[in-house]
C-alpha cells in the first residue's frame, strides 16, 4: 500500500517536473509545437514576447480566481452541509458584500486592461521603419508568396506529402518552397486570399491575420532569432484546411540577399533552394558542436 | 386522480393517442415532446462528436480517410470531417440545448411557476414545436446531398462564413441547411413571442414582476435575446441564399460585396445566441441551489438584473469573435472593453450562488451535485473568456483549441450540466415516477471527470498552437489529443448511465411525491401533484 503510494507520488512528481519544464519551453524547439507542452511556443518576435508575458499575468490571475471560487465551494460544502448545519439561516441580502463583489472584479478588469491596450496597439500599428513588404495569398489549398520590393514573382508553397518527407522535415508542417526573411528585419506582411477566407498564422511570431478575398490585411513581425518556424492555416477553408502549412526560414542578411537574388531570376530557382539547404546544414552542424 | 380530473373537459388523453401529441396544445405535453426531441438530437450530436474524437485520437487519418474500407468509404474524407464538426455544433446548439432548456423546461415550468393554466398561444406553441422536426430533418438531409463538388454535406463550420458557404459550396447541401436554420429560427421566434406574452400577461394575482421565480426571469431575458437577434441571422441567411442562387453579391467581393459584413451580422446574432444557451441554465441552477440549501436565493434582485445586464451587454460585444479580420485598432479596443464588462454580472451570479449556499443546510441530492459542478466548471469557462476578451492575446488563441476548450467549459460542461441539474430536479414532477439516484450520481461523476479530461487538455493544445477544425495535426499534438479522446470514453459511460436511469425509472415506476425536496422547494410547481393534472390552476393561485 505505502509502496504503491510512493510509486504514485514519484510518478506524479516526475510528471509535474516534466510538464513545468515543458511549460517553460525549456525542451521546446522554437518554431514548432512540442508534444505534451502546456503553454505557448517560445517567442521569437517582440510581439510574441509581450503576448507571452501578458498571458503569464492573466494565467496567474485566472488561476487565483478559479482556486478562490473552488475554495469557497469546498468550504460551504463542508461547513454548511445538512449534518454540520441543520438549521439554515434566512439571510438573503448583504449590501456591502454585493458592492464588494461588483467592485473588486471591476478593479481586476481595469488592472487587466492596463497592459492589454498597449499590447493591442503594439500589434496593430505597423512601425514606420519597415525593411520590406511580403505578400501572402491564401488559396485552396496552399499559400503563395510575393516579395514586391525585391521583384520576386509569385510562387506557390505546398505542403510536403507524408510519403515525400525528407529526414528532418515535419509531417503536416514542412513545405516545398518556404518563406525566407532576414533575422531582425522588420517585415510588413500583407495578407489576402484568392477564393475563400484563410488565415496566415505563425504561433512563435504571434502573428495571425485573416486572408480575405477582396481585401488586404496588414501585420508586421520582426524575428529576432535564426531558425525554421512553422505555422498553419487558421480559418476553415474546406477539404485540405489542415494541409496548407506555413514555413518561414529566418536567416542572416547575407544568406537572404543571395537567396532573394536567385529568386528574382527564377521564382522556383534550385539555386535558391541550395543556398537555404547549405545554410541550414551548416547551422545544424554548428548547433550540434555547441551541444 | 386529482380533483381537477373530474371536471368534464379535463380528462387526460391516453398516452397512445397520436392526436394527443401531434395536435397538442398542452404546454406540458409540448414540453415533454421538446425534451424527447432534445434527447434524440443529443444522441446524434454526441455520436458525431465521438467520430471527431476517434479521428483525433492519433495523428494521421483514422476515420475520414476517404479510402474504401470494403464497405465503401463510409465516413468519407476530410470534407466529411468538416461536415461532422459543423453538424455537431449546429445540432447541439439548435436541436439539443435550445429545445431542452427553452422548449422543454421553459414550456413545462414557466406556466407552472407563474401560476398560469397554459401558455398564452397554445396552438402557436404546437407549431413552434412541430417546425423543429422539419428543420432537423432538413439539416440531417443536408449531410447526404452534394455540398462541395462531389463531396456530400456542408463542411464550412457552424458560422457559415462566405465565400466558403457561397462559392465554396456549390451543391444543394448548404441550401438545405439555410432552409433548416430559417425554419428553426421561425420556431424560436414564435416560441419567444409566446413566452413574452405569457410572462407579461398571465402571472397569477399577486405575482409581481419582482416576485417571479428566477427561472422565469431567465427565460424572459432569453426569449428577448432570441426575438431581437434571430431576425438578424435570418437576414444574413437570406442574403447567403440570394448570393448563392440569384446572383446578388452581398458578401461577394468580386461584385462589390464584403465577406466581413456577413461576420458582423452573424455574430450580432451569434454572441447573444451563446447567452441564449446559458441563461435558462442560470435560472435552473438558482432554483436548485436555493432548494437544497433550504435558503431563499441570495440577492434576488441582483440575480435578476444581472441577467438583464448580461442580455443587454451581450448585444454590444459581438466583434470579439472577429479580432483577426483586420478591424481598425480603436474598434478592437472598444470590443475588448465591452467584452470584459460582461464578466462583472457573470461574477455577481457566481458569488450569489455561493452566498446562497453560505449559511444554508445543504443536502447533496442529485440535482445539487450537477448544480455545484456547474458553478465550478462555468467559472473555469468564464475566466478563459476573460483571457480571450483581450484582443492582444486572442491574436494567439483565436481559432485554436483554446477557444474550443473555452466554449465547451461554458456549454458542454456549463449548459449541459445545468440541463442535467434541471432534468433531475424536475424528473419526478414531469414523469410522475422516482429515479434511481445512485445511478444518477454515478452519471454525474463520469460526466464530471470525463468532460474535464476531454476539455482541460485542449487549453494546452490551443496555447501550443493547434488550430481548430483540423482533421489531422502535426505529430507533436498527439499526447493531449489522446488524453482528450480517452476522456470521451469516460463521458460515454456517463451517457450509458443516463439511459440506465431512464430505463430503470420506466420499469420500476415508483410513484413520485408532489414535493420530493421538502421545505426548500418553494415555487408553485411543487404545490401540484407529480405529474401535475393535465390542466392546472383552473382556479388561479394567489401569491401572498
Ligand atoms: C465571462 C464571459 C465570457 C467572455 C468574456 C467570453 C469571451 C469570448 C471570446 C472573446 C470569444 C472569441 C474567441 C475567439 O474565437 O478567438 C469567445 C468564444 C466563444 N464563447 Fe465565450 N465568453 C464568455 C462566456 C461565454 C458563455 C457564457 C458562453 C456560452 C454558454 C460562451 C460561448 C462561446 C462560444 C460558443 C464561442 C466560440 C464561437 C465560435 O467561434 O465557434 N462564452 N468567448
Ligand atoms: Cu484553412
Ligand atoms: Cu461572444
Amino acid at each position: 500500500m505505502t509502496d504503491l503510494y510512493g510509486e504514485a507520488m514519484r510518478f506524479l512528481t516526475a510528471l509535474a517536473l516534466t510538464w513545468t519544464t515543458f511549460a517553460a519551453g525549456a525542451f521546446a524547439t522554437p518554431g514548432q509545437p512540442t508534444d505534451g507542452a502546456l503553454g505557448f511556443q517560445p517567442a521569437v518576435t517582440p510581439i510574441m514576447e509581450e503576448v507571452t508575458s501578458f498571458h503569464n499575468i492573466l494565467l496567474v490571475l485566472i488561476t487565483i480566481i478559479t482556486l478562490f471560487v473552488m475554495g469557497l465551494l469546498i468550504y460551504v460544502m463542508i461547513r454548511y452541509n445538512r449534518k454540520a448545519n441543520p438549521t439554515p439561516s434566512k439571510n438573503s441580502h448583504n449590501t456591502l458584500l454585493e458592492v464588494v463583489w461588483t467592485a473588486v472584479p471591476v478593479l481586476i478588469l481595469i488592472g487587466i486592461a492596463i497592459p492589454s491596450f498597449p499590447l493591442l496597439y503594439l500589434q496593430d500599428e505597423i512601425p514606420p521603419e519597415i525593411d520590406f513588404t511580403l505578400k501572402a495569398t491564401g488559396n485552396q489549398w496552399n499559400w503563395s508568396y510575393e516579395y514586391p520590393d525585391h521583384e520576386v514573382a509569385e510562387y506557390f508553397s505546398n505542403m510536403i506529402e507524408e510519403e515525400d518527407l525528407q529526414p528532418g522535415q515535419l509531417r503536416n508542417l514542412s513545405v516545398d518552397y518556404p518563406l525566407v526573411v532576414p533575422v531582425n528585419a522588420t517585415v510588413r506582411l500583407q495578407v489576402t486570399a484568392s477564393d475563400v477566407i484563410h488565415n496566415w498564422a505563425m504561433p512563435s511570431f504571434g502573428t495571425k491575420m485573416d486572408a480575405i478575398p477582396g481585401r488586404i490585411n496588414e501585420a508586421w513581425f520582426q524575428a529576432t532569432q535564426e531558425g525554421v518556424y512553422y505555422g498553419q492555416c487558421s480559418e476553415l477553408c474546406g477539404l485540405r484546411h489542415a494541409f496548407m502549412p506555413i514555413e518561414v526560414h529566418v536567416v542572416p542578411q547575407d544568406v537572404f540577399d543571395a537567396w532573394i537574388a536567385a529568386k528574382a531570376e527564377d521564382e522556383y530557382s534550385e539555386a535558391a533552394d541550395t543556398i537555404i539547404a547549405e545554410y541550414t546544414a551548416a547551422r545544424e552542424t554548428r548547433l550540434a558542436q555547441l551541444d | 386522480m386529482s380533483a381537477d380530473a373530474a371536471t368534464h373537459d379535463d380528462h387526460t388523453p391516453s398516452l397512445w393517442d397520436w392526436r394527443r401529441w401531434v395536435l397538442s396544445t398542452n404546454h406540458k405535453d409540448i414540453g415533454t415532446m421538446y425534451l424527447v426531441f432534445a434527447i434524440f438530437a443529443g444522441i446524434i450530436g454526441g455520436g458525431l462528436s465521438g467520430l471527431i474524437r476517434w479521428e483525433l485520437m492519433e495523428p494521421g487519418l483514422q476515420v475520414f480517410t476517404g479510402e474504401d474500407t470494403g464497405w465503401g468509404a463510409i465516413f468519407g474524407n476530410a470534407h466529411n470531417y468538416n461536415v461532422v464538426t459543423t453538424m455537431h455544433a449546429l445540432i447541439m446548439i439548435f436541436f439539443m440545448v435550445m429545445p431542452a432548456m427553452i422548449g422543454g423546461f421553459g414550456n413545462w415550468f414557466v406556466p407552472l411557476m407563474i401560476g398560469a393554466p397554459d401558455m398564452a398561444f397554445p396552438r402557436m406553441n404546437n407549431i413552434s414545436f412541430w417546425l423543429l422536426p422539419a428543420s432537423f430533418a432538413l439539416a440531417l438531409m443536408s449531410m447526404f446531398v452534394p455540398g462541395a463538388g462531389a463531396d456530400l454535406g456542408f463542411g464550412g463550420g457552424w458560422v457559415l462564413y462566405p465565400p466558403l458557404s457561397t462559392s465554396g459550396h456549390n451543391g444543394p447541401a448548404m441550401d438545405l441547411l439555410i432552409l433548416s436554420l430559417h425554419i428553426a429560427g421561425v420556431s424560436s421566434i414564435l416560441g419567444a413571442i409566446n413566452f413574452i406574452t405569457t410572462i407579461f400577461n398571465m402571472r397569477a394575482p399577486g405575482m409581481t414582476i419582482h416576485k417571479m421565480p428566477l427561472f422565469v426571469w431567465s427565460v424572459l431575458v432569453t426569449v428577448f435575446l432570441l426575438l431581437l437577434s434571430l431576425p438578424v441571422l435570418a437576414g444574413a441567411l437570406t442574403m447567403l441564399l440570394t448570393d448563392r442562387n440569384f446572383g446578388t453579391a452581398f458578401f461577394a467581393p468580386e461584385g462589390g460585396g464584403d465577406p466581413v459584413m456577413y461576420q458582423h451580422l452573424f455574430w450580432f446574432f451569434g454572441h447573444p445566441e451563446v447567452y441564449i444557451l446559458i441563461l435558462p441554465g442560470f435560472g435552473i441552477v438558482s432554483h436548485v441551489v436555493s432548494t437544497f440549501s433550504r435558503k431563499p436565493i441570495f440577492g434576488y434582485l441582483g440575480m435578476a438584473y444581472a441577467m438583464v445586464a448580461i442580455g443587454f451587454i451581450g448585444f454590444i460585444v459581438w466583434a470579439h469573435h472577429m479580432y483577426t479580420v483586420g478591424m481598425p485598432v480603436d474598434l478592437k479596443a472598444y470590443f475588448v472593453a465591452a467584452t470584459m464588462v460582461i464578466a462583472v454580472p457573470t461574477g455577481i451570479k457566481i458569488f450569489s450562488w455561493i452566498a446562497t449556499m453560505w449559511g444554508g443546510s445543504i443536502e447533496f441530492r442529485t440535482p445539487m451535485m450537477w448544480a455545484i459542478g456547474f458553478i465550478f466548471l462555468f467559472t473555469v469557462g468564464g475566466v478563459t473568456g476573460v483571457v480571450l476578451a483581450n484582443a492582444g492575446v486572442d491574436q494567439s488563441l483565436h481559432d485554436t483549441y483554446y477557444v474550443v476548450a473555452h466554449f465547451h467549459y461554458v456549454l458542454s460542461l456549463g449548459a449541459v450540466f445545468a440541463i442535467f441539474a434541471g432534468w433531475y430536479y424536475w424528473f419526478e414532477k414531469i414523469f410522475g415516477v422516482k429515479y434511481n439516484s445512485f445511478l444518477a450520481r454515478a452519471q454525474f461523476f463520469f460526466f464530471f471527470i470525463g468532460a474535464n479530461v476531454i476539455f482541460f487538455p485542449q487549453h494546452f493544445l490551443g496555447l501550443n498552437g493547434m488550430p481548430r477544425r483540423y482533421v489531422d495535426y502535426p505529430d507533436a499534438f498527439e499526447f493531449w489529443n489522446a488524453v482528450s479522446s480517452w476522456g470521451y470514453v469516460i463521458m460515454l459511460v456517463g451517457m450509458v448511465l443516463f439511459f440506465a436511469v431512464l430505463i430503470d425509472a420506466m420499469i420500476r415506476r415508483r410513484k413520485a411525491d408532489a414535493n420530493p425536496w421538502g421545505e426548500g422547494a418553494t415555487t408553485l410547481e411543487w404545490t401540484l401533484s407529480s405529474p401535475p393534472p393535465f390542466h392546472q390552476f383552473s382556479e388561479l393561485p394567489k401569491i401572498k
